[in-house]
């Protein structure tokens, strides 16, 4: 092996030749692979339009007539053309009890994962940047809190707080820093000893500018695969702590709270057990189909 | 490898400890006056006094925790506010049914993922495959206690196959057992698939064809046994969703195990059964682990030697 081999093959380095490369930045590379992905589109759009559904059926719903109130009339009514989805046993609309319900499970979903996202990314980097104390610090903490089943921190946290949003956004992101925790410090033990950080070193910058200008940023791609995975999970997390009794406490139309109501009438009313669990699984869906398209684009190798 | 279990088993108790002192942090915060829910409402605030001179509750909170920790050792977690039974007895009563439950839905899921996963990964980017994918990608969007319901209506109510709830026989079994394991399967699924797919691409399964091994031989012996190091750590870490589709199960098909202990304990306040018996569970949860890891060995002789050379 020797070092003077000639590179005869190698295209001479040309203004041209750059330009191929410098074409598409990362992100647009990356967008432009995504879009090519039909699931990733259709779990896309569905995203959006639920966004859409759960800031508009604040306006045009009233809380307390048609989403928690009593219509006698209307109890038990069939699905039918006046109520696609049934009524419930207080002859409540189911359809807009869900529609109600997006706000609910969009809410904990994504705020519980963006909280988890910050706590888990700043330990995890911290850990796997420093490694030795620290590093054993926080992933023995790690370790303790992963072992516990994270229906048991939310009986903890909800013994504690009280059934409410606010402490099953805590106990859900919990688990999700757990696990950002996990994969933010593998990311960054894999970029740390590359040499662009030696450079960013050897320009002067201190070591907080390194980790967030240039450790973070090279850790996204698993990291928002990741975000978009765990909100689907905590979706259905939330929705399993509120069936049992230890989430968001009735009346509110979360969606886990609508199916533990449900239960009891599953003989005579079966459609307040299933157009629920239906918006739960949809929903989650369409967050894979888009995490795993993320994944696809984001890393093409893994897509062989 | 009997040291590796040894010292994994010693590295076992600080973290037992950690975690109880946790718990029972949290639940004393929180349990409300114990002394209240015992004792009937028109007790005197004497009665009251000695009732918690007796319990222990005027004690400093290390002194109450030590001596709850003492209780861990020897079986003595305290007994029910509501039924006044043993919660340790209680728990282990109970562990029977969560282990039958939880056992039988990582049988069904494995019975069902590594075929699966194995047939989507042969046949790879054919409808087959896509079938298979889609079903997969279904089962992990599913809330397993909805599909819990959702078999519930089908074969209970609707065909009238199968018991809704209880827990006497075999046949009330099956239901909770799919519902958890099905749920599983789907993500075993996954993760065999692309192992698999993995291994496949390998030169030695070229070398194995090349020598003129069955299909079968190759598939099973070469590549099977070596994609089944992410697929056992795929099953082992989801011991805890085990444990939580287990809660839920229960719940839907009020199958007495301990999910279902706890969640009726939150519901009635009752302080030490929630506080055992999730102390407990992770003390499972660690042997459970521990076991993961030794089967671990089993399945990669490299894992084994290093256990061996750790010591």
């Amino acid at each position: 092996m020797s070092k003077n081999v000639e590179h005869v093959n190698e295209p001479e380095v040309t203004a041209e030749n750059l330009k191929q490369f410098k074409g598409r930045s990362m992100a647009q590379e990356t967008v432009r692979r995504l879009m090519k992905n039909k699931g990733a589109i259709v779990g896309m759009i569905f995203l959006i339009c639920l966004v859409i559904i759960a800031v508009v059926s604040g306006f045009i719903f009233d809380y307390d007539t048609q989403i928690i109130g009593l219509n006698p009339t209307e109890i038990y009514a069939k699905p039918g053309l006046a109520h696609p989805f049934g009524c419930d046993n207080m002859g409540r609309d189911i359809l807009a009890r869900i529609m109600y319900g997006a706000r609910y499970s969009l809410t904990i979903g994504i705020g519980s994962v963006l909280i988890g996202l910050c706590i888990g990314l700043i330990l995890g980097s911290l850990a796997g940047f420093y490694g030795g104390f620290i590093d054993n610090l926080v992933m023995r903490a790690n370790d303790i809190l992963y072992s516990i089943p994270n229906i048991m921190i939310a009986v903890v946290v909800v013994s504690i707080f009280g059934t409410s949003v606010a402490s099953l956004l805590l106990s859900l992101c919990v688990t999700a820093a757990t696990s950002f925790a996990r994969i933010s410090r593998a990311a960054v033990m894999q970029v740390r000893g590359q040499e662009f950080v030696e450079s960013a070193y050897a320009m002067g910058l201190p070591t907080w500018k390194v980790i967030l200008r240039h450790i973070i940023p090279n850790c996204l791609s698993p990291i928002i695969v990741q975000v978009t995975l765990a909100v689907g999970n905590n979706i259905i997390a939330a929705s399993s702590l509120s069936f049992l009794g230890v989430g968001i406490p009735v009346p509110i139309p979360e969606w886990g709270a609508m199916l533990s109501d449900g239960r009891t009438y599953i003989r005579s009313a079966p459609w307040m057990c299933v157009f629920p669990g239906l918006a739960i699984m949809v929903t989650v869906l369409a967050l894979n189909l888009m995490g795993d398209g993320l994944r696809d684009a984001l890393d093409p190798k893994l897509k062989k | 490898m009997i040291r590796y279990i040894l010292k994994r088993l010693v590295l076992m108790i600080p973290t037992i400890l950690l975690t109880s002192l946790l718990i029972f942090w949290a639940m004393s915060l929180t349990g409300g006056d114990p002394v209240q829910t015992i004792l009937p409402e028109n007790a005197t605030v004497e009665q009251q006094e000695a009732l918690r001179e007796e319990m222990g509750l005027n004690d400093p909170f290390f002194v109450q925790y030590f001596r709850y920790v003492g209780g861990i050792v020897t079986g003595n977690m305290g007994t029910s506010y509501v039924t006044g039974l043993d919660v340790f007895d209680t728990f282990m009563h109970r562990l029977p049914m969560t282990l039958a439950l939880g056992g039988t839905a990582v049988i069904i899921s494995v019975l069902i993922s590594i075929p699966l996963g194995i047939w989507t990964a042969l046949n790879q980017n054919t409808w087959k495959d896509t079938l298979g994918m889609v079903l997969a990608l279904f089962g992990v969007s599913m809330p397993n206690f909805w599909l819990g319901l959702m078999l519930i209506l089908i074969f209970s109510l609707g065909l009238g196959w199968l018991p809704s709830g209880g827990s006497d026989g075999i046949q009330y079994l099956i239901l909770p057992a799919l519902t958890v394991g099905l749920g599983l399967a789907a993500l075993i699924t996954r993760t065999t698939r692309s192992s698999m797919l993995d291994v496949i691409r390998q030169d030695y399964m070229t070398t194995a064809k090349a020598k003129g091994a069955s299909f079968k031989r190759v598939i099973y012996r070469h590549g099977l046994r070596n994609a089944m190091i992410p697929i056992v750590t795929a099953i082992g870490m989801q011991f805890s969703l085990v444990m939580t589709g287990s809660a839920l199960a229960e719940t839907v098909f009020s199958w007495p195990g301990i999910g279902l202990l706890v969640v009726n304990s939150i519901n009635k306040r009752d302080t030490p059964t929630v506080t055992g018996s999730i102390i407990l569970c992770c003390i499972l949860m660690a042997l459970i682990n521990l076991i993961v890891d030794i089967v671990y060995a089993y399945c990669d002789p490299r894992i084994k030697a290093q256990y061996s050379r750790k010591g």
